[in-house]
């Protein structure tokens, strides 16, 4: 058989061209710079051919084709509104229709200026409406959720917002009820459009019909300057334009970039940005004193801050890492614990690792998708993709947006394992665990004795054969909430077993870049070992001085050492300490004893307690990298200035270090990002090989399964912890659509628990996580937690688990029913 | 919510006849719809949890067909066609009249929720022009005069016998029993099947006589205007 | 003079043929025997022979449609039939269900036995009641005789058969519209390709036939394909079910051979004019067809015949106009129609329907203005051929037709303030 031709040749307005066979008209005519008008067409969505709007004429056709809908054959000659009459007058009888029941509100529509119907009505519409009968009129603006408010008067019906909701997000809340010239986008009476990724209708929309109230009446899009950012909220690493307005961000769009976020983005993305311009931000440095805080200037607060460094020093230093900084503010930091410190105690982990498992992390730093990382795109062409521990529909929207594609548009299998998979129990293959039970489960799997197993080891077998040498087998991507019972581990040996490409998905935007470039006790930048000489030896001859030998201490060790008095001083850049390394008593305990240097924009919990608080900038006022989960390096440009007196936290390191007598050499953003880029990658470089063989199996025993205990006779329930993602963050503070749609603080257990424990939906628990810590709770039953396991979201604004419990607490809790009167 | 447990084994046995779920919405939405008389709030909330569906893609649908219901329907829903082969043999004015009679507005039910009357576009018996039908049942090329004395006698909880009685044409003595029977579930049970018929003329036919529910005294309504 | 012939309706003067002994006894099941015998793809291929073309409008050949059926897919095939029979005018179908309701049951069998279905359904309207219990019991009654189900008459083959309503949209006969309310979906159209027979019902290979259609093929099994193609015309053979409404003396379905002259069957068959008034204008196949005139009663009732004339057959559904009905309200009760059962997919009917149906209103209640004929005139430009299905093609017939052929008395409805025929029998509805 003739092989398929490659591609097929079409003219369009008079202009020869070559294009894959399948492609539609309308995107051919992009490849020419032509712009076939459209409403509905949106290259992501299915087509659907709803709105007209893009009649083109083809040649032998008796009359006009949709563009849209319309796929190229060989030898098809188009002409479009450029050189077409008949696709001119048939674009403008359809316009016209389109204007009639569209109401005159430009003037004070937020869509005016960048909207393509008011675009296309200028260049080729009416001037003069025939119309003159009365048109639609509907209530408005109808508010579908806390952040869309909905105006059925200007859609003109195109379903883009219900086809993303149902194709893209799995989120059929919006859809089109009615019928004929009544039809409209609605939802049902006391349904709202609850989803993650709302925000993209709103973008999408090609009209005024969808607002969000967070911009509505705030600015002219002539009126913007725009930045091109990358998320700083999770590791997903979401391009975004950044939009500004008289030095303040007013919104956020989805910026398109189809290796990572295709062009969507997660709410909580979107609408994060407004803490920056709290009244409550922290614009100056503040000192400690008499237990208040109060403001000083640069010179007497980095003179104080060094004053009682070396005070404190001969005890230690530790330098906390937050989990949102860019790439260059944690090579700055761990350069300063390392130069200036002389110490390894350094670290970006809230959580507590084991070693098989921070040497499974340890395994993807400094790796990018160059050197075998999986990528977004590998999720759509794996054999099959196993997520384990993670549940990214809360932790990585788009994450889990690009898993759903891959299995449901191009059947590629995916196999959750851990106790909560969450969302991804709609499309995934589930293997329910206890925490703890993970690596049971995965060794299972590798052994290929189930429907699962076999699925993976058949994969594996498919993946790089035949004419498909660049398809990857199998991909894994494991969380982070496996890191201390072995799961990240046992995941890293199921890879290295199947030949599969493995993945780390932390949670935070900061997490991945910290580990590349070694704000980690045991990692110098680009993976390097702390223990491998010729590794200290090669940094030793760039820094000028030889980074320390000896291991360093953890996160949770520092704030335990801390708390002990046996660590001088803590260094806490964007680091809640409070919330994020509880118990409270601890990391207050931490607080009162070391000398206490904090960044941030913000007094809480932990920063009020500081000796010494210095005001950092924020996303959208620096420039620096993020790296994603992939190992992707982006970068993020400013679209405001810097707040007040803040300073980017890599500058308040070189500081510092300088006030302590240390030359960092990274005065300016140029030199800080060049040493970052020299040392962020593997010394061997990028093979694009397998990963190196996988650690050896635990030398001590990994953690019983919590089932383990249930049979000892307890009866109480195995806790499951994480942040949602919309939660109590300060990163979400003044976004208050956002903060409307947090759902607050529940226990959700599998319906056989609830059964057994005589709770149904919506009834209240009292749940005791021992040691005399309570809490009454709303009970959620859902399938997606597994047996033998409560769910207790960890940061909401109503109870804040982490300082309750510490940041990754194994616990069994029990559960009991209150009574319905005394709830 | 509106079906019992009863009635909740009739819709299951519905999702099951269809290769896949979905395909039993619209006959599940009739079955609602003979419960409650009109899909309903909680209706709507009850097909999508058997279906595993959101509300709104089950409002969507719902919204799409005229023969689902806003508010509750009467006992008997008179249907007057009013397209153009029936408007030429006076059909409004009969819809009017019967509004008229019923002080409603097309679409509305009287008082006592005994009769609904609405206008519906062409159902396909133009020969028989102008169309009026009771609970689906033609009652062809009546007069002003006759579509009344239909109305009246419905008003008196009567059902007239439809045009091809003889040849075994049925009324459904009630909506809920109609709605019911559209959902695809055979003979309505007893609560769904609402007064007995009169007897067609001469009351010889067969079928009509099985089809035609027992004398039953007034069963308790299930469709009547609440 | 052309005669009535008697295939679809030989039964229906039996008042008892509904039930199934009857039925048997005037030859009803005698094709599955015939069919069983043969191999399916030489029933597919009768089909074809026969030159049979589908009866619901479109005149699509049937034996080429079910020759399109994807084969091989590991999917089940699936025969729905087209019982929502909406088309206003039309009223063959509900009839032929009325009163010979096993032949659609007999028609489905063979059918299904020659596509390799094992799965049929029938979409029947909500609103009709008499014909969906009759329907109900005649397939009730076929598998109690083992003529539906496991086995059929020691064949070998399975075939279930289920009676699906519809629940009040127009747009249901549309046919991948109807595959959508069948899921369970709205009731809109979806894009072609896929064309159902590659991914229809449940994205399974699909034919969509209808009523009169399936009803016709154990027929052509049992008598063959010169006896089919004796009646007709070379392209358009067979008899056909004609539905005669409006202003006749006789209105009601009479059977003829495909080709007959419009004026036997409105002058013949149908009785002649009411009343002795002149024909105004008639509809060769239903409302979505354009209105032809007196001129033109001599065109034969076949595909092409009425395509020349510049209409379509459609599905042969004749409404006669007398003179003193007023053609603008005529078109506006049409237009009434379609912007109600338009489903607001796209632009164009959604739109120009009601836009249409505002103009005409105005016209009539003596609003009109003098570009309002343009103005119409324009909107059907606007949706002919861009609509994303044909009923927005449909919608423009009447307005188009009637602008050809009266355009004076739209003119007239403008410059006289309102509409000349003070007691036409067509009102307009409060807007």
């Amino acid at each position: 058989m003739p092989d398929k031709p490659t591609t097929v040749k079409i003219t369009i307005d008079g202009q020869e061209l070559e294009v894959l066979p399948g492609t539609l008209v309308i995107r051919a005519a992009e490849q020419l710079g032509t712009i076939v008008p459209r409403f509905c067409d949106h290259r992501l969505l299915a087509p659907l051919g709803a709105c007209r709007q893009c009649l083109v004429e083809v040649a032998g056709q008796r009359k006009p084709l949709t563009a849209c809908t319309t796929t190229v054959t060989d030898g098809m000659v188009v002409k479009t509104q450029v050189t077409s009459e008949v696709a001119r007058a048939g674009q403008q009888g359809n316009l016209e229709l389109l204007l009639i029941n569209h109401p005159l509100d430009c003037p004070m529509c937020d869509k005016g200026g960048e909207c393509p119907l008011q675009d296309q009505t200028m260049a080729h519409g009416p001037g003069e409406t025939r119309f003159v009968e009365t048109k639609r009129h509907y209530e408005k603006p109808v508010k579908i959720s806390e952040t869309v408010l909905l105006d059925r008067e200007r859609c003109v019906l195109c379903a883009r917002c219900t086809r993303f909701s149902s194709e893209v997000a799995g989120d059929p809340f919006i859809e089109l009820f009615e019928r004929g010239a009544l039809e409209q986008v609605a939802i049902y009476e006391d349904e709202p459009y609850e989803s993650h990724f709302s925000g993209n209708v709103v973008q999408i929309c090609p009209v005024g019909a969808l607002t969000s109230p967070s911009y509505r009446f705030q600015a002219r899009p002539f009126d913007l300057s725009s930045a091109d950012g990358v998320c700083n909220h999770c590791a997903a690493g979401c391009n975004l334009r950044i939009d500004a307005r008289r030095g303040l961000v007013t919104r956020q769009l989805a910026r398109d970039n189809d290796d990572v976020n295709e062009a969507w983005n997660c709410d909580r993305g979107r609408y994060g940005f407004a803490y920056a311009q709290s009244p409550e931000r922290v614009l100056t440095p503040q000192l400690s004193e008499d237990g208040k805080l109060r403001t000083a200037s640069w010179s007497e607060a980095l003179r104080r801050a060094a004053d009682g460094i070396r005070a404190a020093k001969a005890k230690g230093v530790g330098v906390l890492v937050g989990g949102h900084l860019t790439d260059q503010d944690a090579y700055a930091l761990q350069k300063l614990a390392r130069v200036a410190f002389g110490s390894n105690n350094v670290d970006a982990r809230t959580w507590p690792e084991a070693e098989a498992d921070a040497a499974a992390v340890a395994q993807v730093a400094g790796r990018g998708p160059e050197d075998g990382m999986p990528t977004y795109r590998d999720l759509e062409t794996a054999k099959a993709v196993v997520v384990v521990d993670l549940d990214p529909h809360e932790e990585s929207p788009i994450l889990w947006l690009r898993l759903r594609k891959a299995a449901q548009r191009r059947g590629v299998p995916v196999v959750a394992v851990g106790s909560r998979p969450g969302r991804l129990a709609e499309f995934a293959t589930v293997v329910a665990t206890l925490p703890g039970g993970q690596a049971e489960a995965l060794r299972r799997l590798g052994r290929a004795e189930d429907d699962a197993g076999r699925l993976l080891r058949e994969a594996a077998n498919a993946g790089g054969s035949g004419g498909e040498a660049t398809a990857p087998g199998v991909v894994i991507l494991a969380g982070w909430r496996g890191a201390a019972t072995g799961g990240l581990a046992a995941a890293a040996r199921l890879a290295s077993s199947l030949g599969a490409r493995f993945a780390w998905v932390p949670r935070r935007a900061g997490d991945r870049g910290a580990l590349d470039v070694g704000a980690r006790p045991g990692l110098l930048p680009g993976g390097r070992p702390v223990g491998d000489a010729a590794a200290r030896g090669e940094l030793a001859q760039a820094w000028g001085a030889d980074p320390p030998e000896a291991p360093g201490l953890d996160g949770p060790a520092m704030v335990s050492a801390a708390a002990a008095g046996e660590l001088g001083v803590l260094v806490l850049a964007g680091v809640d300490l409070v919330r994020d390394h509880g118990p409270r008593e601890l990391a207050e305990q931490a607080l009162e004893r070391a000398f206490v240097v904090a960044v941030d924009h913000q007094v809480n919990d932990t920063t009020g307690r500081a000796d010494v608080l210095l005001p950092g900038a924020v996303y959208a006022e620096t420039e620096g990298t993020f790296t994603d989960w992939e190992g992707r390096v982006q970068a993020s440009h400013p679209a405001v200035p810097v707040g007040g007196a803040a300073q980017a936290v890599w500058e308040l390191a070189d500081q510092l270090a300088a006030r302590l007598g240390v030359d960092l050499a990274i005065p300016t953003l140029s030199q800080v990002a060049a040493e970052t880029e020299r040392f962020r990658r593997r010394p061997e470089g990028g093979s694009g090989g397998a990963l190196p063989a996988p650690p050896a199996p635990a030398t001590r025993p990994e953690p019983e399964p919590a089932a383990a205990q249930d049979e000892q006779g307890d009866s109480g329930l195995a806790l499951i912890t994480y942040p949602l993602l919309l939660d109590g963050a300060s990163m979400l503070a003044r976004a208050a659509d956002l903060n409307r749609e947090t759902p607050g603080a529940f226990v959700e257990l599998h319906p056989e628990d609830a059964g057994r424990l005589g709770l149904h939906d919506g009834a209240t628990a009292e749940v005791d996580f021992g040691e005399d810590r309570t809490a009454r709770l709303p009970v959620r039953v859902a399938p997606t937690v597994a047996p033998g396991c409560a769910f207790v979201p960890a940061n909401q604004p109503d109870l804040a688990l982490g300082a309750l419990l510490g940041p990754s607490p194994a616990l069994r809790v029990t559960v009991t029913a209150v009574e319905e009167a005394a709830a | 919510m509106p079906l019992s447990d009863q009635t909740l084994t009739r819709a299951e046995e519905l999702i099951a006849r269809y290769p896949q779920p979905r395909s039993a919405l619209l006959p599940i939405l009739f079955l609602l719809q003979a419960e409650d008389g009109y899909v309903s709030p909680a209706g709507v909330a009850q097909a999508a949890q058997l279906l595993g569906l959101t509300k709104a893609e089950v409002g969507a649908v719902a919204t799409f067909y005229t023969m689902f219901r806003r508010r509750p329907v009467g006992k008997y829903l008179i249907s007057v066609c009013k397209t153009l082969p029936c408007q030429l043999r006076g059909s409004r004015e009969i819809a009017a009249a019967v509004a008229e009679r019923l002080e409603v507005p097309l679409g509305g039910t009287d008082a006592g929720g005994m009769v609904t009357v609405e206008e519906v576009e062409c159902l396909a018996a133009c020969d028989g022009a102008p169309v009026v039908q009771v609970n689906t049942e033609n009652y062809e090329r009546l007069t002003t005069e006759e579509a009344l004395a239909l109305l009246e006698a419905l008003l008196r909880d009567e059902v007239p016998p439809p045009t091809f009685a003889a040849d075994g044409s049925v009324t459904e003595p009630s909506t809920a029993g109609l709605h019911w029977r559209l959902a695809g579930l055979g003979d309505p049970p007893a609560a769904f099947a609402g007064t007995a018929p009169t007897q067609p003329p001469g009351g010889q036919d067969p079928e009509a006589a099985h089809k035609a529910p027992q004398d039953q005294g007034p069963a308790p309504e299930q469709g009547d205007g609440r | 003079m052309t005669e009535q012939v008697k295939v679809l309706t030989s039964r229906w003067g039996d008042n008892r043929a509904h039930e199934l002994d009857r039925f048997s006894k005037l030859d009803g099941y005698a094709s599955l025997d015939a069919a069983f015998a043969k191999v399916p793809e030489d029933l597919v291929q009768l089909i074809k022979d026969s030159g049979l073309r589908g009866r619901g409008g479109a005149g699509f050949p049937t034996g080429m449609k079910w020759g399109f059926l994807a084969k091989g897919t590991g999917k089940p095939t699936y025969l729905v039939v087209n019982a929502d029979e909406s088309e206003p005018g039309t009223f063959k179908d509900m009839e032929l269900l009325e009163r010979d309701p096993h032949a659609l049951v007999e028609g489905v069998i063979v059918s299904a036995y020659a596509i390799g279905c094992r799965t049929a359904f029938i979409y029947l309207r909500g609103e009709c009641g008499w014909p969906g219990r009759r329907l109900q019991a005649a397939i009730d009654a076929a598998y109690d005789r083992g003529l539906l189900g496991r086995d059929i008459k020691g064949s070998g083959f399975d075939l279930d058969l289920v009676l699906h309503r519809g629940a009040g949209a127009y747009i249901c006969g549309e046919e991948t519209a109807l595959l959508s309310s069948l899921e369970g979906q709205r009731g809109q159209p979806k894009l072609r390709p896929p064309f159902p027979a590659v991914e229809g019902l449940y994205r399974a290979p699909t034919t969509v036939n209808n009523v009169e259609t399936i009803a016709t093929v154990p027929w052509i099994i049992r008598k063959g394909v010169d006896w089919f193609r004796s009646m007709g015309s070379e392209k358009s053979p067979g008899p056909k079910l004609f539905s005669v409404s409006g202003d006749v003396n006789n209105p009601g379905n009479f059977e003829f051979p495909l080709g007959v002259p419009a004026r036997e069957v409105i002058m013949g068959a149908a009785g002649g004019m009411l009343d002795g008034k002149a024909l105004k204008a008639w509809t060769p196949g239903g409302s979505s067809t354009p209105m032809l005139t007196g001129d033109h009663l001599d065109t034969p009732m076949d595909f092409e015949g009425i395509q020349a004339a510049g209409s379509l057959l459609g599905t042969a559904a004749v409404m006669v106009l007398s003179e003193d009905v007023c053609v603008v309200r005529a078109c506006l009760n049409f237009t009434e129609f379609y912007a109600h059962e338009s489903c607001g997919k796209c632009t164009p009917c959604r739109e120009g329907t009601d836009w249409m149906r505002k103009i005409l209103g105005r016209l009539e209640t003596g609003q009109g203005r003098p570009d309002d004929m343009d103005i119409l005139a324009d909107i059907c430009d606007s949706i002919f051929g861009r609509s994303f299905c044909a009923l927005g093609d449909g919608a423009t017939s009447p307005i188009v037709s009637a602008l050809k052929f009266f355009r004076d008395e739209f003119n007239e409805h403008v410059s006289g303030g309102g509409c000349p025929f003070p007691g036409a029998r067509v009102t307009v509805a409060a807007h």
